[in-house]
């Protein structure tokens, strides 16, 4: 029985015809296996061109290093009967922080020969394999001492048939315990604080009633006034199966004293000593074990949460080595001192990418943060601040402060972590796939990403207050009916074609869309959001622009025209979905030099131009249906004029601007975009206030003809008055390929989008191509479900931040923008 | 899309011979984007008047460009083509007017060597410039010009006049050169073009200005606005996201412009666009003295060569003008490039001529694209950082960003920052608000100071000021710099 590690590379080590071929394809899996033939033929073409050695090792280092940084199970099938060869394997497995194990397959010289000779491609005689069996004989004696957690000589052909293969788990994996835990902060043998917050946290003695596991990050010992205590009621604990404890730089340097090594006895080392040496020798060396024993980190909860004592980063998570150790326990540093003396720590949780939750303790901090999904609990009970405990999977802290200051800090506890949200180029850069909770795996092509960080930073608010971007939406197929390009029967049918049975009409304000985010207080918005600027909220457009330059008078109103919302929803905060009215108050340049400009040329040009014809007409030429088109256009100058014109009216400051929300998208813990419509509208129309404009709309059962006709009707009468439309959307979340809604516009609006004279020329305009504006609806809808999700379940800002930039790539996609 | 030609000498129909039309028919003329009209509104003895008519299909000009145009967006559907007296009136005319263009009439051939009273009109003329340029470009040809403004829209005068003038010429002028002088000047006026310019173009200018053009005081912005701006990138990405954003497509101009840019910030465009295709400051005197961006880049080098910087990455490359310094003087052993516009690198790749560097040089250069509110590994390991003319583009909310970035997280010994003072901007003769669209910002010398020693103060640097242009006694440099050095 041979026993490897899970994650481990196994190195076959043997003379050519040993068998080693043979004995991987026995047990490992195809792809597990890279062996150096193989290797030499892809660089060579021939699988026996010695001179293509050098090369076919390079390609089979550069295989392995790629799988076992991804944690891949490796097994090299090569000779490796020289040092040389199995050292710079084993130096490849500590690279990736990985074990690695030796397979010895022992045979004698003759089997090993008579084997070669069968095969017609191994022509190099028995000579070769007499030099590899000498090697191999040479360093069989000290392979144990090469570097390999545990040599598996297997001797003769006998031993080599009947080997079986068992893997083992490495120490540091417990993914199967599932808690619920309660992680335990730096203790420092503050035994009274413990038992406090134990008892806070619902133990009685020794266990939980509801079966909870604790899990303590380390440094029980040292400086605090009863290390004894502490030790006694943890191993207690450890030992009743109802906690587990990883090592902290204490205990180690504890074990190395009670081993009686010399170490610099400093940090609150001595009163741990002092008092040990009151208790029964017994204790005390149960304790050593205890502490000698205690592992690095854990992996927990199916992989979702680890607990190291100073923290651990992704790459590191289940993996053996010294520095995976050294990290765990005393974090990463930057190999500076400062002014303390004291090493200056490397931030590693603010590069932390991983989707583990990573809970530690060992830097002390006035109050717990989440930087990255990730936590440090030492609140510095010790010296006399709190002693904190981390509920798991419910993400709650649980505190009691300290009976005194035990011990003086030689510098003060650290503030705030406010870098959490700084963002890196590494999380929105290059080809990238966003997964969605109700998309699946959105691709983001890497040239869409590179336009679109150069809108976001040159353009965007703080990507603190960007938690959502609008997603696009697609018209309702085209209407074949006469002098429609749109009509709400196409929305209907489609919707009910995909089995849903009522929808929500809702007004189209024509007005921008934004998105504002409003705290309650600036104080929220700084513990909610991070932002220390002192401002409470924000407004923004698609693109993520802020709509004005000074957005305080306008965040400050909606502030207070949202007070019904505070309690409504038990939040602090919201996020709405909305559009500022009018379109001209942000758009007004657009207006001016698009559309008024178009304007004002057509209505200088086709009266001369009708007035030339009905001269010509006068004179008797023949151009009847030149001056009556030419009419016509006149004509359609003019409503056209009337289409833009309706949206404009002029605003003095903020007098004249309205917002009319229409979506509630998160508020705190809860992503309410995906509540119905009914609700939306409902609580919306808490609203008082002269700054907020309704959202008229009407629900329709799509079962109902008279209801389809009224909502029709309601359409006609909107878009005859020059309304934008409506849009149509299932009254609640539909997931699939459903669209989450379409805009039926009206027939004058549309003249705004397709030009004055679109109703000339209605049938070439039928053939647009719907396809990729629905597809992309889709997407972007997807990305912006999911960047609430993770803004309402408190996940990381880069987490936020990367469905809320796919968003905006994807919108630099080329689509006919008159869709 | 009207144009129409009066003359009255007697016999006032002899028009009709000038342009082989009859006054007595109307014909029609296929184009490549609708159907061009000739009719005569008048035909008596005292007065005649042709019309050119151009009826364009906004459906057909907006299909028959592919989605590689450079103008990929709404502004292609709803447009001002079917109505202005652009590009399309011209090719238009060039085309139905062909032989009276030329000069040639078997007919009447003295009367097309003669000048003769002409009026020509055109209600809706696209004029970037104001009613004022179509004066200055007309009347040296003998013309008198009425040019009015058209309101943009009467029912909102607060919006003031469009772009367009109802334009009247009158002078007696020969036919042919009327009709070249409009085909040459319409787009001169317009600004734009709807074809791509091809290599022949030069050949058509020289043609059609036969006689006029040499000596026309406007010449050179006659030629440089009929070649137009050849924007050799498509902006489609950045244009759609625009319009997304209710914003226009010029407040989106890459922050860096190719060849000439356009004239935003001195009164006169012309002057901007001649001064150079780097500078973004407005020309403050005759300009006999280097410009400010090599007096800038001349700073910057000195100071590095200075401070003994080995390895420099410029933050905010633009087109690598001065990544290209640091390549030519070997002393920099490795060079970083770093923008934001995937569209400035290209260009930066094509100036540098990365393609065909050899490689002992191309191994000293990275170039890539980066934003500056993004920490990034590959900022870390220069031994000095340039922000050359960056932190102004930069939203003040957002300077903290790049503050961790630069100062926080890559961390280089020194740290070059530029940016105008604003007090010396009273020298600009013509500058009205800030020196260029995209700042966000412009600082006095306290408020650098103020800024870059808090930034100091946060990171352990400490911060030099030096000058850079010549300096004003009372308003002191036009650009300021800061030097920072890592404790």
């Amino acid at each position: 029985m041979i026993s490897v590690p899970e994650l481990s590379l196994v190195v076959l080590v043997g003379v050519s015809g040993s068998g080693k071929s043979t004995f991987a394809a026995r047990h490992f899996a195809p792809t597990q296996v890279i062996s150096s033939d193989f290797c030499r033929g892809l660089v060579s073409d021939d699988e026996n061109d010695q001179s293509a050695t050098p090369a076919a090792f390079d390609l089979l280092h550069h295989i392995v290093g790629v799988r076992l940084a991804r944690g891949l199970f490796t097994v090299v099938d090569a000779t490796n009967v020289q040092y040389a060869a199995r050292k710079s394997l084993i130096d490849l497995a500590r690279k990736h922080d990985v074990l690695a194990d030796a397979i010895v397959l022992d045979v004698p010289e003759e089997v090993a020969v008579e084997r070669n000779a069968g095969r017609p491609d191994r022509d190099f005689g028995a000579r070769v394999v007499i030099r590899q069996r000498k090697e191999l004989r040479r360093s069989l004696g000290k392979i144990s001492r090469d570097g390999f957690r545990k040599v598996h000589v297997l001797r003769g052909a006998g031993q080599i048939d009947q080997a079986v293969i068992s893997y083992e788990k490495a120490w540091s994996d417990k993914r199967e315990l599932t808690g619920p835990f309660d992680v335990i902060g730096d203790v420092h043998g503050c035994r009274a604080e413990l038992e406090t917050l134990l008892a806070e946290l619902g133990w009685r003695g020794l266990s939980h009633p509801e079966g909870r596991t604790a899990v303590f990050v380390g440094d029980l010992v040292d400086r605090g006034p009863d290390t004894p205590g502490v030790l006694r009621l943890v191993m207690s604990m450890v030992a009743a199966g109802t906690a587990i404890c990883v090592a902290g730089n204490h205990e180690q340097k504890l074990v190395r004293a009670l081993a009686g090594r010399d170490v610099k006895v400093a940090h609150g080392l001595q009163e741990s000593l002092d008092q040990l040496a009151a208790e029964p020798p017994e204790f005390v060396e149960s304790a050593r074990a205890f502490m000698d024993g205690l592992l690095s980190h854990y992996v927990l909860d199916e992989g979702r949460l680890v607990v190291a004592h100073a923290g651990l980063k992704e790459a590191y998570h289940g993996r053996a080595s010294g520095r995976v150790r050294s990290f765990a326990l005393y974090g990463d540093t930057t190999g500076e001192t400062d002014e303390y003396g004291l090493p200056v720590r490397y931030p590693w949780a603010e590069e932390y990418r991983g989707r583990a939750m990573v809970v530690y303790g060992h830097t002390p901090t006035v109050q717990p943060e989440w930087v990255n999904n990730t936590i440090c609990l030492d609140t510095g009970c010790v010296f006399g601040g709190h002693l904190t405990a981390l509920r798991y999977p419910e993400r709650e802290l649980v505190q009691v402060p300290a009976e005194k200051v035990w011990y003086e800090s030689v510098k003060p506890l650290g503030g705030p972590v406010r870098d959490a949200v700084m963002l890196d180029i590494g999380d929105v850069q290059g080809t990238r796939h966003v997964e969605t909770r109700f998309g699946g795996r959105i691709k983001v092509a890497e040239e869409n990403a590179a336009a679109a960080l150069e809108v976001m930073s040159r353009f965007a608010v703080d990507p603190r207050w960007l938690v959502y971007l609008p997603p696009t939406m697609a018209p309702s197929q085209t209407s074949a009916l006469d002098g429609y390009l749109e009509h709400p029967d196409e929305a209907f049918a489609e919707f009910a074609e995909a089995g849903v049975t009522e929808v929500v009409c809702e007004e189209k304000h024509m007005g921008s869309r934004a998105v504002a985010v409003l705290a309650r207080t600036p104080e929220v918005a700084a513990a909610r959001f991070g932002v220390t600027d002192g401002s409470a909220g924000t407004v923004y457009t698609r693109t993520g622009r802020p709509f004005f330059g000074d957005l305080t008078p306008l965040v400050d109103r909606l502030r207070q025209a949202c007070e019904p919302l505070w309690e409504a929803l038990g939040s602090d905060w919201v996020a709405l979905d909305c559009e500022l009215l009018p379109w001209s108050a942000k758009a007004g340049q657009l207006i001016r030099t698009q559309y008024a400009a178009v304007g004002a040329a057509a209505r200088a040009a086709l009266p001369e131009a009708v007035s030339a014809l009905e001269a010509a007409a006068g004179r008797g030429l023949e151009v009847s249906e030149l001056l009556e088109r030419t009419r016509r256009r006149a004509g359609n100058a003019a409503l056209f004029r009337d289409a833009y014109a309706r949206y404009c009216w002029p605003v003095d400051g903020l007098e004249g601007v309205r917002l009319a929300p229409f979506q509630i998208l998160a508020c705190e813990g809860r992503a309410t975009a995906l509540e119905p419509h009914a609700w939306h509208l409902s609580t919306l129309a808490l609203l008082d206030s002269p700054i907020i404009a309704p959202t008229r709309h009407m629900f329709v059962s799509l079962d109902s003809p008279s209801s389809r006709a009224e909502a029709t009707a309601w359409w006609e009468s909107m878009t005859a008055a020059g309304g934008e439309g409506m849009v149509v959307k299932p009254a609640a979340h539909t997931g699939g390929r459903v669209q989450p809604g379409v805009k039926v516009r009206g027939r004058e609006y549309l003249r705004i989008i397709y030009g004055p004279d679109y109703t000339e020329s209605l049938d070439v305009l039928r053939k647009r191509f719907l396809g990729k504006k629905r597809s992309l609806a889709l997407r972007e809808h997807a990305l912006g479900l999911e960047a609430l999700s993770r803004l309402a379940d408190g996940e990381a800002g880069w987490r936020v931040h990367e469905p809320v930039f796919a968003v905006l790539a994807l919108e630099s996609e080329p689509v006919d923008p008159r869709l | 899309m009207l144009l129409t030609i009066s003359t009255t000498a007697p016999p006032a129909t002899d028009l009709g011979f000038l342009l082989h039309k009859h006054p007595g028919r109307v014909q029609r003329f296929g184009q490549s984007f609708g159907e061009a009209t000739v009719f005569y509104p008048e035909a008596d003895e005292r007065r005649c008047t042709a019309a050119l008519l151009l009826d364009v299909d906004p459906v057909a000009l907006a299909r028959s460009r592919g989605k590689g145009s450079p103008d990929f967006s709404l502004s292609q559907y709803v447009n001002d083509r079917p109505y202005a007296a652009s590009s399309l009136l011209a090719v238009a005319l060039a085309d139905v007017f062909r032989t009276a263009r030329a000069g040639r009439c078997a007919a009447r051939p003295e009367l097309a060597s003669t000048p003769l009273p002409l009026e020509i009109r055109l209600p809706a003329l696209p004029c970037r410039g104001g009613p004022e340029l179509a004066g200055r470009l007309f009347a040296p040809l003998g013309w008198r010009v009425t040019a009015e403004p058209v309101p943009l829209d009467e029912g909102f005068p607060e919006w003031g006049d469009s772009r367009y003038v109802r334009l009247t010429l009158d002078g007696t002028v020969r036919l042919a050169d009327a009709l070249n002088h409009l085909y040459v000047l319409l787009p001169v006026l317009d600004e734009a073009k709807h074809y791509w310019i091809a290599p022949d173009e030069i050949d058509k200018l020289i043609r059609a200005g036969e006689g006029w053009l040499r000596d026309h005081p406007e010449r050179d912005l006659i030629v440089r606005r009929y070649m137009g701006r050849r924007w050799t990138m498509a902006r489609a990405a950045l244009a759609r996201l625009a319009e997304l954003g209710d914003e226009t497509e010029e407040q989106l101009e890459p922050a860096v412009a190719e060849d000439a840019p356009p004239g935003r910030t001195a009164g006169d465009e012309a002057a901007a666009a001649e001064a150079g295709a780097e500078t973004e400051e407005p020309a403050a005197e005759p300009a006999k003295r280097k410009p400010l961006n090599t007096q800038r880049r001349q700073a910057v080098l000195e100071t590095l060569e200075e401070l003994g910087a080995v390895s420099v990455i410029d933050l905010g490359c633009g087109q690598g003008e001065l990544v290209g310094a640091l390549l030519s003087r070997p002393r920099f052993a490795r060079v970083g490039g770093m923008d934001v516009s995937p569209m400035a690198l290209t260009i930066a790749a094509r100036k540098l001529k990365l393609e065909r560097m050899p490689d002992a040089k191309r191994a000293r250069l990275t170039l890539f694209q980066g934003a500056l509110t993004y920490t990034d590994k590959r900022l870390a390991g220069y031994d000095a950082a340039v922000l050359m003319e960056v932190i102004e583009h930069v939203d003040p909310p957002r300077l903290a960003a790049l503050e961790r970035v630069v100062f926080g997280h890559a961390k280089p010994a020194h740290v070059l920052v530029t940016t105008p003072n604003v007090e010396y901007n009273v020298r600009y003769e013509f500058l009205t608000g800030l020196r260029h669209a995209d700042h966000r910002f412009e600082w006095t010398r306290a408020e650098f100071a103020a800024w870059a020693e808090g930034v100091a103060a946060r990171h352990g640097y400490r911060v030099a000021f030096r000058p850079v242009g010549e300096e004003d006694p009372e308003v002191g440099p036009p650009t300021q710099m800061g030097v920072f050095t890592r404790d």
